[in-house]
């Protein structure tokens, strides 16, 4: 599925949350949403999952708006990974897992075999079948939201929305989180992800989207992220290395009002 | 691991789930069974329903046909109501304290019944009485709704109820207190207190329409209900309209608890103690909870009425002061543990 945003505009309570963003979205690639705090990634993110509706602007699913697409049917074509990462009961990993089936499922018909593949490509793919049996509220942080990634993924739909997936987890849960992004990715879907880390984004992601103030600063390959950029973006300055031939960037120190 | 050879593990837990439901049902139909054989006078039961249906005016087959058969049914349709708004309301609040009684949504209903009472309505139009009540339980679930958002914490749960029961107690009282005689404020009091001492047959054909519409909003809320486990947005994108779903939520505990104290007064704790033990059993999924909680909800009740009749004490305990009795502990321990796990 491709998807056009076109002139995204958002409003609320006369702050203007996003400022006429431009943005298309395409499967086989991996887009990552970065910026400051309240630069509006998040809301974009949301408006494309259909959570939300635009002041002004237009978001077409090949072409067709969401109102004619249909809740339902949408629910089926894409997948949304909250950043709160709530779970509400004890509930047990393949059940979480299983709630991904919802837009498939017809309703009290239980599931179907169709729907059991799914949770279990979900749950390998994701590496969380060893703890099935677990209740969510068991484990860890990082494992936790590897177990509500797979939920997404059992959707098995052609878009994922992320927010935020990597922010409360350890180093070693957020490298195995963006390279399943990655996979994902790699395998003809469309991810797009919310990204605190700079160095996460420009490593495993195909296209960066520099938020600023509700504004599109940049929209190109992780190289195009200059120095210029992030200073304009963050108040930063940018610490370049490179590491077995491959380019790495880490935020360095806060920049005065006149540097940036 | 393939599609197939995860079967046996979604097979055996339909398996489980339908002895659940088994067992439950066959514990109802025993306290059902039960409750027409308890009574203050002697009667012998297979005589008398052998009686009634030969159609014969015998006294045994009256008693069973006026006197036990409705407040056997009575007991079920009320406990299942009541369990299963119980477990509705928790599910979609995300808060195991959500129960019609504690959040004040049977003491809304009451006081609906009795402002129909009261103004005499109730005499002139018989529907007046379950309508008075389902309009109380409408305006408080709305406004507990309103007040609390979702996923609130339990304190502003509690603090909702605590405001909606004291709003209703206290209009509840000013009927009581403007009451034209004496007699009538006493019949209001112990009518409060919740019982299904002499209820008839009319009074289960006027409130089980209302209460099986309740129900059925309430039980296909079910896939929403296990959706909203992982918060509202999550559930909106998976499909569901969270506007629809809230107002079946709010319309089927409004009907089913309305019509429920309607006919048998405010009886509390029986959404808070028939979820809260069967959780466990369902893997504490929501959907699932639902219609267990609703049969554990039947069997409480009909077993709380046995033991008001053969409980040694006179004049009979009301049923209402019995599952508060059972159920206010139950309380005390969820708050407890809660607090634990703050």
């Amino acid at each position: 599925m491709r998807i056009d945003i076109a002139a995204a505009t958002m409003r609320i309570e006369g702050a203007t949350i996003l400022d006429r963003v431009d943005l298309v979205l395409t499967p086989g690639e991996i887009v990552g949403l970065i910026g400051p705090n309240g630069a509006g990634k998040s809301t974009l993110l949301k408006a494309i999952a259909g959570l939300s509706s635009l002041s002004e602007g237009t978001i077409r699913y090949d072409g067709a708006r969401a109102r004619e697409i249909g809740a339902a049917r949408l629910a089926r074509r894409l997948a949304y990974l909250a950043q709160d990462g709530e779970v509400s009961w004890p509930l047990r990993v393949d059940h979480v897992v299983g709630l991904g089936r919802l837009p498939h499922r017809t309703p009290f018909a239980g599931e179907s075999e169709e729907d059991r593949g799914a949770i279990e490509r979900a749950m390998a793919l994701a590496e969380v079948a060893q703890f099935r049996a677990r209740t969510v509220q068991s484990l860890s942080g990082g494992e936790r939201m590897r177990v509500l990634l797979a939920r997404a993924l059992a959707v098995e739909s052609e878009i994922l929305l992320a927010d935020e997936p990597v922010a409360a987890v350890d180093p070693l849960h957020q490298l195995r989180v963006m390279d399943l992004l990655r996979q994902v990715a790699a395998s003809g879907k469309c991810v797009v992800v919310v990204l605190h880390d700079l160095a996460l984004a420009a490593r495993f992601c195909n296209r960066l989207v520099v938020l600023a103030e509700g504004r599109k600063l940049l929209d190109g390959p992780p190289e195009a992220l200059t120095d210029a950029i992030i200073a304009r973006a963050y108040g930063v300055s940018t610490l370049r290395g490179e590491h077995l031939g491959q380019a790495f960037i880490l935020p360095w120190a806060p920049l005065g009002p006149g540097q940036r | 691991m393939t599609a197939a050879s995860v079967c046996p593990i979604a097979r055996a837990e339909a398996t489980n789930h339908g002895r659940l439901v088994a067992g439950l049902c066959l514990i109802v139909a025993c306290a059902f069974v039960g409750s027409l054989f308890v009574g203050y006078a002697g009667l012998d039961v297979p005589q008398a329903i052998a009686d009634a249906l030969r159609g014969a005016q015998t006294l045994p087959a009256i008693v069973l046909v006026e006197l036990r058969v409705p407040r056997a049914l009575l007991g079920c349709f009320v406990g299942f109501s009541l369990g299963l708004a119980g477990a509705a309301m928790q599910g979609f609040l995300r808060n195991p304290l959500a129960e019609p009684g504690v959040v004040g949504v049977s003491g809304a209903a009451a006081l609906g019944a009795v402002i129909a009472f009261y103004s005499g309505l109730s005499t002139l139009v018989p529907l007046a009485l379950p309508f008075g009540a389902i309009a109380g339980a409408i305006f408080a679930a709305l406004l507990l709704f309103a007040l609390v958002g979702r996923g609130a914490g339990t304190m502003t749960v509690i603090l909702a109820g605590v405001a909606i029961n004291s709003f209703a107690a206290a209009l509840t009282s000013l009927a009581l207190n403007l009451s034209p005689n004496g007699f009538s404020a006493l019949e209001i009091v112990y009518w409060l207190m919740g019982s299904l001492v002499d209820r008839s047959l009319p009074q289960v054909w006027l409130a089980t329409p209302f209460m099986l519409a309740g129900w059925i909003l309430l039980l296909t809320a079910a896939p929403a209900l296990d959706a909203l486990s992982l918060g509202e947005p999550t559930a909106r994108s998976l499909g569901f309209d969270m506007t629809r779903v809230r107002v079946r939520l709010v319309v089927g505990a409004a009907l089913a608890v309305g019509a429920s104290v309607a006919v048998s007064g405010a009886i509390g704790f029986i959404g808070l103690v028939a979820p809260h033990v069967l959780r466990p059993f369902v893997g504490h999924k929501p959907g699932r909870l639902l219609f267990v909680s609703g049969l554990g909800g039947a069997a409480l009740l009909l077993l709380a009425d046995i033991a008001a009749r053969l409980l040694p004490i006179r004049p009979e305990l009301k049923l209402g002061v019995i599952t508060a009795m059972v159920g206010a502990p139950f309380l005390f321990q969820l708050v407890y543990r809660l607090r634990r796990e703050a």
